[in-house]
């Protein structure tokens, strides 16, 4: 349990290094997030406010226990999503193999349907205005932004919000059906977290593996996956095979979509968008650099107990000379080196071992982690009128409230409850070491030995999870790879300008001749050069008109339209950002 | 042979694959996007679970059999033994169970299409004159084998379609059609050669477009596909195998 950070290095005389692979990875705090899904809505903002991904939600914020979005999404016997482990040892896709896949490619059996996830909707706002003078107020009534029927709205993304524990959702939870007998929510025992879920990014996505035209895939520079939308074919496969069931169909256009971990903005050291405007500030953005040839075997482990370290033994150690000279030599930059080293994400994974991935028993190597809320342990304790920070209480109390450690065991580490006891521990000791340092007492190295760390490392610990600096929660270098001279992601837009039918060819696709969704889109980097031109960093940019993109703005400013009028006297941005927000992402400044 | 003939069989089917050959390549070329099944499987499935394979699968073989039927020369198939009877009773049977399965199949998915609202409102004017010119072509083609095989069960010799139709199209490809060939088969298959025509011409402009990407390739592909931000040889780009790579 040491944490001394050589610890992580390869022994010497290991098997030699792969191909090393870099890969820009989230943590999100759990114990910080308070539910308020403005990470969704500025998501949807940006990306999936457009017809046809009306139901989609690249990022959504669960009440667990609770089903999820779409409904019971984890209960893989139905759906059928990511790996499986066959006898001999390798990994094959739940869903069936590539013959399998192509024989059922005419009406994909385990595919959701719009119900699993909701019917999306709308209302006749007009009749408000244009009901005739009458004794009742006129209605807004519901219509389907499917069949564009009236309709009863009975469902949607976030139905169940704050209902956790409540017999009829937790029956719906798959994990809660998993623990069966020993979970009865009794209002006693009742506990409940939010689950903030994007794309994992996966190391060994199955969604890729799983998509007949090759069309998806995971780019080689920073892991981001995506979808080429001018090679999706509309075969629906990668939607069976994401386990997270976060690739989605857009019923208009035909083609998948999905989170794009916001990579216009990730490329030039912005943090996404769900993680810019999250109000807890409790997601964290850095690079893993991973041994891209040890993925594969390590997603195949016999014990799915196993997983969770033989993903953090794929994690190379950037302090390593030996992991960075092989870094060098697979082409990765040395600003991408200096970055990993200040990774987060890293140092909460591995370092510090509190972050744990979710849902590693679907072997497809998630790179989205969480640190486990604390918070419900905390609370049962201060409701028996124990001190719910004191270390000897809350270790003791981990131990004995068993219920929200097995259904986060059941969450993060395929149901072994050790890894999240231990992260659990150390959360605790963090909270009693920094309560005797607040109250001027001395520091207890105890507290930190019992949970196999050093005061330091506490500290440490504390700066990133408490006092979560923007800068120190969000490392991102700018994207690399471009040409050989490697001049940075500007001049790339500008090029690309000119591509075929690009504005700088002088069109924009011009009259659609196949329905809405048909002609050319512009490169995202063309769409990515005009942001970053208009790039809203200051209060001006009034043209557009009483609307924010919030795609491009970096946090920095109030422009137009974000915020409503600060009330009388015209006394200006109340809502500025602190000083300490407006720290410039690495390499952004160069 | 009279100018209507040299024009239907000489001269369309050039300009039939001048606009599919072009038409297509013209799509590939600005509508990669608009290149898709444009699947209404979120909408519902219950029917299409069972049509859709019907469908397509029966379709499949349909094609299969025109292959063999129009590009096996006769005297290749009784060089090795079969004879006329036996192919006839093999060409009909398969070509009526499959040419069966393929209309029930339509007319299931026409039919879920109708009275599906939200299948209905993603229907476009485009499709509709697809699904009218393939359900005419499938019909003809029906008519013709359920003609021949009426006659040759009422005991006679149905119209045999290997020394007209096929020989005509096996001499468009060496650019020498013989259109007398096609001008003496009979009015059936004349008409379903004429609607296959004008589907073939449809076909870059309509849906039909998501045939030619039959995903053919995810057999040999690795995987997990890796690819880089921009399209730079030699950088970090891994050599493809089968497997995880």
């Amino acid at each position: 349990m040491a944490t001394a950070a050589g610890q992580a290095a390869q022994a010497p005389g290991a098997r030699p290094i792969g191909r090393v692979m870099a890969q820009v990875a989230m943590v999100m705090n759990l114990d910080k997030c308070i539910g308020c899904h403005t990470c969704s809505v500025t998501c949807k903002q940006a990306w999936t406010n457009r017809s046809g991904v009306e139901y989609v939600w690249f990022n959504n914020v669960e009440t667990r226990p609770g089903q999820g979005y779409p409904r019971q999404y984890e209960d893989q016997d139905k759906w059928r999503g990511g790996w499986r482990r066959t006898a001999g040892g390798k990994l094959k896709l739940r869903a069936g193999g590539r013959l399998k896949k192509l024989a059922t490619i005419f009406a994909n059996p385990v595919m959701p349907s719009i119900r699993d996830y909701y019917e999306p909707w709308t209302y006749d706002y007009e009749s408000l205005i244009t009901a005739p003078l009458g004794d009742d107020m006129p209605v807004a009534r519901p219509y389907s932004l499917i069949s564009g029927e009236p309709m009863k709205v009975e469902w949607s993304a976030n139905w169940d919000d704050n209902l956790a524990g409540g017999p009829e959702i937790a029956s719906g939870d798959p994990i809660a059906r998993k623990l069966g007998e020993k979970v009865r929510f009794s209002f006693e025992e009742t506990f409940m977290f939010y689950l903030p879920r994007i794309c994992e990014h996966c190391l060994n996505p199955s969604c890729v593996a799983s998509c007949p035209s090759g069309a998806m895939y995971k780019r080689a520079e920073d892991g981001i996956v995506l979808v080429d939308q001018e090679k999706c074919r509309g075969w629906r496969m990668c939607v069976t095979g994401c386990p997270y069931k976060k690739v989605y169909f857009n019923h208009k256009t035909g083609k998948a979509e999905k989170c794009t971990l916001c990579y216009p903005r990730v490329e030039v050291g912005m943090p996404t968008v769900c993680s810019e405007t999250c109000v807890g500030r409790l997601r964290y953005l850095g690079v893993i650099l991973y041994d891209v040839d040890r993925v594969s075997e390590a997603a195949a482990v016999a014990d799915e107990h196993d997983l969770y370290e033989a993903q953090l033994g794929v994690f190379l150690d950037p302090e390593d000379p030996d992991v960075r000279a092989a870094a060098r030599r697979d082409g990765i930059p040395d600003r991408w080196l200096e970055s990993a080293r200040r990774s987060p994400v890293y140092a909460l994974a591995k370092r510090h071992k509190v972050a744990l991935p979710l849902h590693p028993e679907y072997r497809t190597m998630p790179m989205v982690w969480y640190i486990p809320p604390l918070s419900p342990v905390v609370d049962a304790l201060t409701g028996t009128g124990h001190d719910g920070e004191d270390a000897g209480n809350l270790f003791g109390a981990i131990e004995s409230l068993r219920i929200p450690a097995e259904y986060l065991a059941e969450l993060f580490t395929a149901g072994d409850v050790a890894p999240v006891n231990a992260s659990l521990r150390r959360l605790a000791a963090m909270r009693s070491y920094m309560r005797r340092i607040n109250l001027g007492e001395e520091r207890d190295e105890t507290i930190a030995a019992a949970v196999g760390m050093r005061g330091r490392d506490i500290e440490d610990m504390y700066r990133l999870l408490a006092l979560a600096k923007y800068e120190d929660r969000y490392v991102i270098p700018t994207a690399y790879g471009v040409d050989d001279a490697d001049r940075g992601v500007i001049e790339e837009v500008g090029c690309s300008l000119d591509t075929d039918g690009g504005p700088g060819m002088g069109g924009m696709g011009g009259p659609i001749p196949f329905g809405e969704a048909s002609g050319q889109p512009p490169p995202a980097s063309v769409e990515t050069f005009h942001a970053l031109r208009e790039r809203q960093t200051s209060d001006g940019g009034g043209h557009l008109a009483g609307r924010v993109n919030l795609l491009n703005w970096d946090g920095n400013g109030t422009p137009d339209g974000l915020f409503p009028p600060s009330g009388s006297g015209g006394g200006g941005a109340a809502a500025d950002r602190p000083p300490d927000g407006a720290g410039a992402p690495e390499g952004g400044a160069r | 042979m009279t100018w209507l003939d040299q024009a239907l069989w000489g001269v369309l089917p050039y300009l039939v694959l001048l606009v599919l050959i072009g038409g297509t390549v013209w799509r590939y070329r600005f509508d990669k996007f608009g290149w898709t099944t444009r699947s209404s499987e979120l909408y519902e499935k219950s029917i299409l679970r069972i049509a859709s394979p019907l469908f397509h699968f029966g379709l499949l073989v349909v094609i299969i059999g025109h292959v063999v039927g129009l590009a096996v020369p006769k005297s290749w198939t009784e060089a090795v033994g079969v004879s006329d009877t036996m192919y006839h009773v093999m060409a009909l049977s398969l070509g009526i169970v499959a040419g069966v399965c393929t209309l029930v199949g339509i007319a299931l998915l026409i039919y879920r299409r109708r009275t599906n609202g939200p299948v209905f409102s993603a229907t476009t004017v485009n499709d509709k004159v697809m699904y009218l010119v393939l359900v005419a072509a499938i019909v003809a083609g029906l008519a013709t084998t359920v003609l021949s095989a009426g006659a040759d069960l009422a005991g006679g010799h149905g119209h045999d379609y290997r020394v007209t139709v096929s020989v005509w199209f096996r001499g468009i490809w060496i650019l020498h059609p013989d259109v007398a060939a096609m001008a003496a088969a009979t009015p059936a298959f004349k008409l379903h050669v004429l609607i296959g025509m004008a589907l073939f011409a449809l076909f870059p402009f309509s849906r039909l477009v998501h045939a030619f990407s039959a995903p053919v390739q995810y057999l040999f592909r690795p995987y997990i596909v890796y690819r880089s931000r921009d399209p730079i040889p030699g950088r970090a780009s891994r050599p493809a195998q089968r497997g995880w790579g």
